[in-house]
């Protein structure tokens, strides 16, 4: 029972590392997510071209051999960073095709006459769809975005496998010092639980404030 | 897609003239890429015949078969285990019994907010479970449970007539689920079915971190070889394909149904949409 009160600061740097890592896993995944959806509504042949293999190939792609061609991988390449950098790019990347396409399937929510009537102003592409479009879609995604977000903070949990401090990693240390593994494993439960808990809280706020139903 | 989009115009022949001019600049960026990548594996000697030698001896391969036979295995446990599950529970979610609904719907709920990784870690370390058990179980409590929520979204999307009809006819509930609103949901969810398997399918790979023998791991076996000079490259290199090529093939097979689904002239005049997130 005394797990957690004797090994607080060890629970809070583990929940920090995932908080840290869905953080910024998140905001790389919204980026790339939004100009890889811009990608594949463009006139532009290749760049449909190119969002559609990033989304195809990344969804079908198990995350642990992602994090182990990354983490792995490219250090044998020459390429060496820190692997809480690595995991970040590569939760990021995995997470950025899910995003794409729930932006994607959130411009084709918007009606056609929003982005007819922008063309007929003599609006471009890319002012059409990052003035009118993409306001009016980031209204309709809130939900299946906080939903993302949600399973990207769960999908973090295999970053600390990969000896990056996150919450679940903190199971180790624990079990070493013979503390009850059952008890251990609740308030990870716990930890995970206030995370997602948290994100799923914040998008509801931001559905409410808003959200349109379309 | 082109002419019918409301995001441009469609162009003439300037633009058409730009647009070949920005398809040039990507493919030469994306040739470039791939070009760099290409000259760093030449340049770290991952095309090394060393690097490649393994997998021409007959162990590995029958190593790399083993696993990518322990992956299959473990998937279809837990595609038929949680196929029960999600029934199972569905119903529990749909019984008119209040404790049966609140208790079905904890246990989903629960099971659906944890980390799978943690569920999976929990059974193999504290309850001291085989891997290849602890990962079943733990891919069966989580998917079955996001199924149980596709089951139950499926039926309650058949249009509210089809049941009010047979209940009007005089059948009992188990009458009316089992004849009336399960066929005519199963079309309609078949889809997301076998989008949830490609889900069961990939994290399969997370019996590596529990060291289930499975094909990540039997790569990982080979990779981590000092005889062969560490082909991590290599072993990336042939599992990727393998692993992404399976899970395309089942996601498209998803997209084929959902296709048909679509055109299919039995459902034109009572379409049963079911509106279910898609899981990671």
């Amino acid at each position: 029972m005394n797990v957690l009160s004797d090994n607080f600061s060890l629970f809070a740097k583990g929940l920090w590392g995932t908080v840290q890592l869905t953080l910024l896993a998140g905001a790389l995944s919204l980026v790339v997510g939004v100009i890889i959806a811009g990608f594949r509504v463009s006139p532009v042949k290749a760049l449909r071209a190119f969002g559609t293999a990033w989304v195809t190939v990344l969804r079908n792609t198990p995350l642990t051999l992602l994090f182990f061609a990354v983490l792995l991988g490219l250090p044998r390449f020459g390429v060496v960073l820190p692997f809480r950098v690595f995991a970040v790019l590569a939760l990021g990347a995995y997470t950025s095709a899910f995003i794409c396409e729930a932006v994607r399937a959130g411009i084709n929510t918007v009606p056609l006459g929003q982005g007819e009537a922008a063309r007929s102003l003599g609006m471009t592409f890319t002012q059409t769809l990052s003035l009118v479009v993409l306001p009016q879609a980031a209204r309709s995604v809130i939900s299946p975005i906080g939903s993302t977000l949600i399973a990207l903070a769960k999908n973090s949990a295999i970053a600390g496998s990969f000896s990056v401090t996150e919450l679940l990693g903190t199971y180790k240390p624990l079990n070493e010092l013979g503390y009850s593994i059952v008890w251990t494993f609740v308030w990870i439960a716990v930890g995970y639980l206030i995370v997602t808990l948290t994100i799923s809280a914040v998008f509801n706020l931001l559905e409410r404030k808003l959200g349109v139903a379309r | 897609m082109s002419g019918s989009s409301a995001l441009y115009d469609i162009p003439g022949p300037k633009a058409l003239a730009r647009h070949r001019l920005y398809a040039w600049i990507t493919t030469a960026v994306l040739a470039a890429l791939v070009g760099l990548i290409v000259w760093k594996l030449v340049d770290t000697g991952q095309f090394a015949a060393v690097k490649w030698r393994p997998f021409e001896y007959e162990g590995i391969q029958r190593l790399l078969l083993r696993g990518l036979g322990n992956t299959l295995k473990a998937f279809g446990w837990a595609a038929a285990l949680s196929l029960v599950f999600g029934a199972v529970f569905a119903a529990g979610r749909l019984s008119d019994h209040r404790v049966v609904r609140w208790f079905s719907t904890l246990v989903v709920e629960f099971f659906r907010a944890m980390p799978l990784l943690v569920m999976i870690f929990f059974i193999f370390i504290a309850l001291k479970l085989e891997p290849m058990t602890a990962l079943v179980i733990g891919l069966t409590l989580y998917n079955g449970s996001v199924l149980a929520e596709v089951f139950r979204s499926g039926v309650n999307a058949v249009p509210r007539g089809q049941g009010e009809a047979a209940f009007a006819l005089g059948m009992r509930k188990t009458q009316v689920m089992a004849q009336v609103l399960v066929p005519q949901a199963a079309r309609a969810m078949l889809p997301a079915i076998v989008s949830q398997l490609v889900v069961a399918l990939k994290d399969t790979s997370l019996g590596y971190l529990i060291t289930y023998e499975e094909f990540l791991y039997a790569g990982k076996l080979i990779a981590t070889n000092l005889d062969y000079d560490l082909p991590f490259i290599p072993v990336v290199m042939v599992i990727a394909p393998i692993y992404i090529g399976m899970c395309m093939l089942l996601s498209w097979f998803a997209n084929w149904l959902a296709g048909r689904e679509r055109r299919s002239p039995k459902v034109k005049d009572t379409p049963v949409t079911v509106d279910t997130p898609q899981e990671i």
